[in-house]
């Protein structure tokens, strides 16, 4: 056994799962107020790393100004989604609902690379990134460190938005029952958009995190998909199982890699292991940890 | 124009269930299918070695189709690993035919055998799960597949793929295109019968009570969990032809060419075409092999005048079929058959179309 490989693995698991958690956060969140899966997720988060580098790089913008500016764009690009893509199926079967996000997600990728090209880009040092600084005998990036303070930084501003705030509470309601909510005088076409809007934003902020810690490229929607079991894992429509099952997954990536590089020498586990952990949760426990459980009443 | 429901000839009445179980619901149905089965025939030696290619590969995609509308426009289950059972179907007769010398009219279908077998075991979580989990569920399978083509080596040689022969019938050997035209819409030929024959049966009608409402059809007597897996079981078995079709028509089966995008293909091939008919699904299948191809002649011809679409092109063709999925969802989300339904309805009922 070597300790501290297993430590440093376990340290890297939790602080890529932050990130999952944060994606499976706005994922989540798309989900429970809108009842659509988001396929697209993964291609959101690629593409406000891209406008926030190609702001960096090409236009020659300092980064806090082109932070603000991609969450700008990335706000009018959820809205423009919702509203001209998905509010014609409302209503529609499932199967639409899922193809719809499926398309858009096949769209955005090759045109990003057409865009973007195919190559991985980093972004200029802003933050000194890549230095290393050792924490309690680990040797952690700066940059990791940063993500995870970020990622603590959204989940509490999600919490608090949710809680104490007046939009919030109408995301709530909206989530719980529509036609109540309606009634009440919640603009429901206003709380999808909205939610979109937040969901496109912050996978915007994870993925210029995820840009800065590793570099851009078109491959970082497979954040996309890995969210999917950090999601199942934790419920569908549990915000909180999000961030518990994307800390899950991201450990047990970690895990899978260790176990792979010490004992089975098979390689590639750890892209693999989420896939054989989300049939397993399905089959024994659809629901998830913290899901609401779907009670059918004939 | 209101909803038309599929307007019969006059003094077309049926009076019996035998009738209104038929395998061609008109007369001119039946005798279309047959003319354009002999034309196909007739002008396979004369279209060209290109179109020849896309005929094949319309049959083999259409097939692949077929399966993949059973399990998701009959039984209302949603797929996302269809085209990794398509590469398990292409390596399984790939192995078959080349580690055991199996001769491959036997290896075809034993590998669409093979695939059904696989297809049950992935499709055992639809036994509890339905739409969304489903889903995911499937894309988790689609995953697992591919990673164990990658690396299964004894089964698909690994990353150097494998090499599948051109069949043969007892020493005839399908060498050319023409051929192999034959066979896959022999094949074809086969699919349209059969999934039109199970669908009037009682397992087909069962498949359909699952989907409207499964509640009831659960009340009425309907083996759920059977019919659910069952579902999964017919898809893979189409699926595997398909692909096995597909591996000795390329005589090579790469790791690398079944990914999620072919699955993503395969539900726009059925979407486009019209859940829940066999027919859509041939042009469904159509659609989505041509719509690359006139998009990237499209492409040239507009980098005459914009000459930065050149580099465009291979993303463009990709673009195209997400677009086409976005735009048939929201402007024609019953596909290119209700399009077709809607266009003989207004010739026949010509005055009052409007």
């Amino acid at each position: 056994m070597k300790w501290d490989l297993l430590f440093q693995l376990l340290v890297n698991g939790l602080i890529v799962g932050m990130l999952y958690g944060v994606v499976a956060m706005c994922f989540v969140l798309i989900y429970k107020s809108t009842q659509v899966v988001n396929f697209a997720q993964g291609e959101f988060l690629v593409l406000g790393a891209w406008v926030c580098l190609a702001l960096v790089t090409n236009m020659q913008l300092p980064f806090f100004l082109a932070f603000i500016f991609t969450l700008v764009f990335m706000a009018a690009f959820g809205i423009i989604v919702q509203t001209v893509i998905l509010r014609p199926l409302i209503g529609e079967p499932i199967i639409s609902v899922i193809m719809v996000t499926i398309g858009l997600s096949i769209f955005m990728q090759s045109l990003m690379n057409w865009i973007f090209g195919n190559d991985a880009k980093r972004f200029p040092d802003v933050f000194g990134t890549s230095d290393i600084v050792s924490i309690g005998g680990l040797n952690v990036e700066v940059a990791y460190l940063l993500s995870l303070v970020l990622s603590i930084i959204i989940m509490g501003v999600f919490f608090w938005f949710f809680r104490f705030t007046r939009h919030g509470l109408a995301m709530r309601a909206t989530a719980f029952d529509q036609q109540i909510a309606q009634s009440l005088g919640i603009s429901v076409k206003q709380t999808f958009a909205m939610a979109w809007a937040i969901s496109a934003v912050v996978s915007g902020v994870a993925g210029i995190v995820i840009g800065i810690v590793n570099s851009v490229s078109n491959s970082l929607a497979f954040v996309g998909i890995k969210v999917f079991p950090a999601v199942i894992l934790g419920g569908l429509d549990s915000i909180v199982g999000a961030v518990v099952g994307g800390i899950i997954i991201g450990v047990l990536e970690n895990m899978a890699e260790y176990v792979d590089g010490q004992w089975l020498k098979i390689g590639n586990l750890y892209t693999i292991a989420p896939f054989y952990v989300l049939i397993i949760i399905l089959m024994i426990k659809p629901y998830g940890l913290f899901g609401t459980k779907d009670i059918e009443r004939i | 124009m209101g909803h038309v429901p599929n307007p019969r000839p006059a003094g077309d009445f049926r009076t019996s269930y035998i009738d209104d179980n038929r395998l061609f619901k008109t007369h001119f149905e039946a005798r279309a299918a047959i003319f354009i089965v002999l034309a196909l025939i007739v002008a396979a030696p004369f279209v060209g070695t290109y179109w020849l290619t896309q005929l094949i590969l319309i049959g083999i995609y259409a097939i692949g189709a077929i399966g993949l509308n059973i399990l998701v426009g009959t039984t209302g289950q949603i797929s996302l690993g269809h085209g990794a059972f398509f590469g398990f179907g292409a390596f399984a007769s790939a192995w078959l035919a080349t580690s055991f010398n199996v001769p491959t009219l036997v290896s075809m279908p034993a590998a669409a055998l093979m695939t059904t077998a696989v297809g049950m075991i992935f499709g055992i979580p639809a036994a509890r799960i339905k739409g969304l989990y489903l889903a995911i569920a499937t894309l988790a399978s689609q995953f697992i597949l591919q990673d164990f083509f990658a690396r299964a080596d004894w089964f698909s040689g690994g990353v150097y793929g494998a090499l599948a022969d051109r069949p043969d019938i007892f020493g005839y050997v399908l060498d050319t295109d023409l051929k192999y035209f034959y066979l896959v819409l022999f094949w074809v030929v086969v699919s349209v019968f059969g999934v039109t024959n199970l669908l009037r049966s009682r397992d087909g009608r069962a498949l359909v009570a699952v989907r409207d409402h499964y509640l009831s059809a659960e009340v009425m007597g309907v083996n759920l969990t059977k019919y659910r897996v069952l579902s999964f079981g017919i898809s893979s078995f189409f699926a595997g032809l398909a692909g096995a079709l597909f591996g000795h028509y390329l005589e090579y089966v790469s790791v690398e060419g079944f990914t999620i995008l072919l699955s993503i293909q395969f539900l726009a091939m059925i979407i486009i075409g019209g859940l829940g008919s066999v027919y859509g699904s041939i042009l469904g299948a159509a659609f989505i092999l041509l719509l690359p191809q006139a998009m990237e002649s499209i492409t040239s011809v507009m980098a005459l005048v914009f000459p930065a679409m050149e580099s465009g092109k291979a993303y463009v063709k990709q673009m195209s079929i997400g677009a086409a999925i976005i735009l048939f969802l929201i402007f024609e989300p019953e596909g290119l058959v209700h399009r077709w339904q809607q266009i003989r309805a207004s010739w026949k009922l010509f005055p009052f179309s409007r």
